[in-house]
């Protein structure tokens, strides 16, 4: 039997290594992405069309596409999202129905996103006809988001003191008018935090699209703005490969010849954009919240 | 002189603040409704078209889980049509719970780490780390498995590389952030008494956290890996990238093999709306939905339980 002295130092020694590994595996992995992929990245790499069968393309249409349907998905979800989480933390009283919501909600949270983007296919793309496009797209995003997004919301109100509801009942002020006038400016900053890192989230999404936005990116006119027009970067209608379902196919169907410098890029770009989300989260949730409560 | 009844009729009118509360609550439940609404669509979606495979083109469903030839648009000798899905199932099993015990020492050793040992270096380098890497989107896992784990794999065991070795590596790396962040939360709440009162018995710091500390705390981590689980559970596009995608029985850890995530991905768009075929691919998407509601419900067991405690 090993004296509980050297065993201690035995076990604290090993969990060093554990965690020292941990931080090389996590570090590597990085590392990896972005050694390999910001080396191809330039403006003609992130402007330029993608090109099918030859060496050299770009990605500007996906990634455009990418942030247009973050856009339109945050859109969509983001007032069901807040007005959920205001409903559930604020109205709700402690029954089985607000339990029973509670479970649909987590479980929603907790559907793979493939089956999500199955039943936007099912639903948007074939029931209701609105084809590979867009619009079908930011329909499943919403659906992947809304959990986490209300959630998020909950959390924000939750973190604001009671005291504050009730001065704003005090001064006689209806329920809504607390939450609108006093519980929600001071939710923003954290209630921002959370959209941020949900669009991160959101923004690196592929199996939810893969069958609803669909896996083409047809060539668009960026001099066309009028939303009707097929060629036209707002055309909701039309189907827009994103960035992330990109990388997915081109290593899928490995036919075009620089798909590895490709998808070293796209994933450079991604892990970028998340990590730049990840900041920006941070630092505009400090200063919104010092700018709103002049502490 | 208002009349009795223009004044009654002022004092039972709504105020103005009043009807904005009716139409606060009522818009803010409504979004609530629209949630429930697409949960509930979800599920009768799925499972309609799922079952569509059992009642429509009448497979039995015994046939079904333990059959293991996956080749729907073929019949066998019986002439029924060969829909089995055992391969798949026990693919996305393997992979599921073999990512899931690599991960679970890995994740709550660094955990403990970060909160037990070294609070300041956990903080500073793994705490803003894992919280990075939780949102890496899945592709990027699977292009980095596709382009360093399947090469290392094939160098070091032959084959092709493809295989459920390669996609548990990279479904290990992939929840590892995320059991990692949900094991601090577990140490975390462990009340600080618990540690000072062990120290103060005269345990030593291993003691500590392994009869106290990580007692505590089961509830919590194994709510940790069962999330992981379900997470690698349903992950398509990093594990169809390095499986292989062949429907077979695996017949070892390197041959190519297939999930019930990668077949779906792969096969939805090449078949026919209401054929045998597409049936019993949503067959393989109701296995997978149930799949994730038994996750659930095993977190939420696990949940009660800890409260009990």
């Amino acid at each position: 039997m090993m004296n509980p002295k050297t065993q201690n130092k035995v076990a604290i020694g090993s969990l060093y290594g554990i965690a020292g590994l941990v931080v090389l595996i996590l570090m590597a992995l990085l590392g990896y992405i972005l050694v390999s992929g910001v080396p191809q990245l330039s403006w003609h790499f992130l402007t330029a069309p993608a090109k099918a069968f030859l060496e050299g393309g770009g990605v500007g249409v996906q990634l455009y596409n990418s942030f247009y349907l973050l856009i339109l998905a945050m859109l969509i979800s983001f007032p069901i999202a807040l007005g959920a989480a205001i409903y559930l933390y604020e109205y709700a009283k402690d029954n089985w129905v607000t339990t029973t919501i509670r479970t649909a909600i987590e479980i929603l949270s907790s559907l793979p996103s493939v089956v999500v983007g199955l039943f936007g296919f099912l639903f948007f793309v074939v029931r209701l006809n609105l084809g590979f496009s867009i619009l079908s797209g930011a329909f499943a995003l919403t659906f992947f988001n809304l959990p986490l997004l209300t959630r998020s919301i909950e959390d924000s109100l939750r973190t604001i003191d009671t005291t504050q509801r009730e001065g704003g009942l005090a001064l006689g002020l209806s329920r809504w008018e607390t939450i609108t006038r006093v519980i929600l400016p001071a939710a923003v900053p954290s209630i921002l935090t959370g959209v941020i890192l949900s669009a991160g989230r959101v923004f690196g999404e592929a199996a939810a699209l893969i069958y609803t936005a669909g896996q083409s990116a047809p060539a668009l006119d960026f001099t066309d703005w009028n939303p009707f027009n097929i060629s036209s970067p707002l055309n909701p209608m039309r189907p827009a490969e994103t960035l992330a379902v990109h990388i997915w196919k081109i290593n899928s169907e490995g036919i075009m010849p620089d798909a590895k410098a490709i998808s070293s890029g796209s994933s450079a770009v991604l892990v970028l954009a998340i990590l730049l989300f990840n900041f920006a989260a941070r630092y505009l949730g400090k200063r919104l919240y010092k700018r709103l409560t002049s502490a | 002189m208002k009349s009795t009844e223009q004044l009654e009729q002022q004092l039972k009118r709504h105020s103005k603040a009043a009807k904005l509360e009716i139409w606060g609550k009522v818009v803010s439940f409504s979004a609530l409704l629209l949630i429930v609404a697409v949960v509930v669509a979800i599920i009768g979606f799925v499972a309609s078209k799922g079952l569509a495979t059992f009642f429509t083109n009448h497979v039995s469903l015994w046939d079904f889980l333990s059959g293991k030839s996956w080749n729907p648009g073929v019949t066998d000798a019986h002439g029924k049509p060969e829909v089995g899905a055992l391969p798949m199932i026990v693919g996305s099993f393997l992979i599921t719970i073999l990512s899931a015990i690599i991960a679970t020492p890995f994740a709550i050793g660094t955990a403990v780490f970060m909160n037990e040992i070294s609070p300041n270096k956990g903080a500073k380098i793994l705490q803003p780390v894992t919280e990075l890497l939780v949102g890496i989107p899945s592709v990027v896992y699977g292009f980095i498995g596709l382009s360093v784990v399947v090469p290392v794999t094939r160098t070091l065991f032959g084959g092709s590389g493809f295989g459920i070795l390669s996609g548990t590596c990279v479904l290990f790396v992939m929840i590892l952030p995320t059991v990692t962040s949900m094991s601090v939360d577990a140490l975390r709440s462990v009340p600080r008494y618990y540690r000072e009162a062990s120290l103060a018995l005269g345990a030593t710091q291993w003691q500590t956290i392994y009869k106290v500390i990580l007692r505590a705390a089961t509830p919590g981590l194994m709510t940790a890996v069962v999330f992981g689980m379900a997470r690698a559970f349903g992950e398509a596009l990093a594990v169809q990238m390095v499986i292989g995608n062949a429907a077979l029985m695996p017949g070892s850890l390197v041959d190519p093999a297939s999930t019930l995530t990668s077949v779906l991905t792969t096969g939805i768009g090449n078949t026919v709306m209401g054929s045998l075929q597409n049936n019993a691919l949503w067959s393989l998407a109701l296995v997978l939905l149930l799949m994730s509601l038994i996750f659930n419900l095993i977190i939420r067991l696990i949940g009660r339980k800890g409260r009990l405690q």
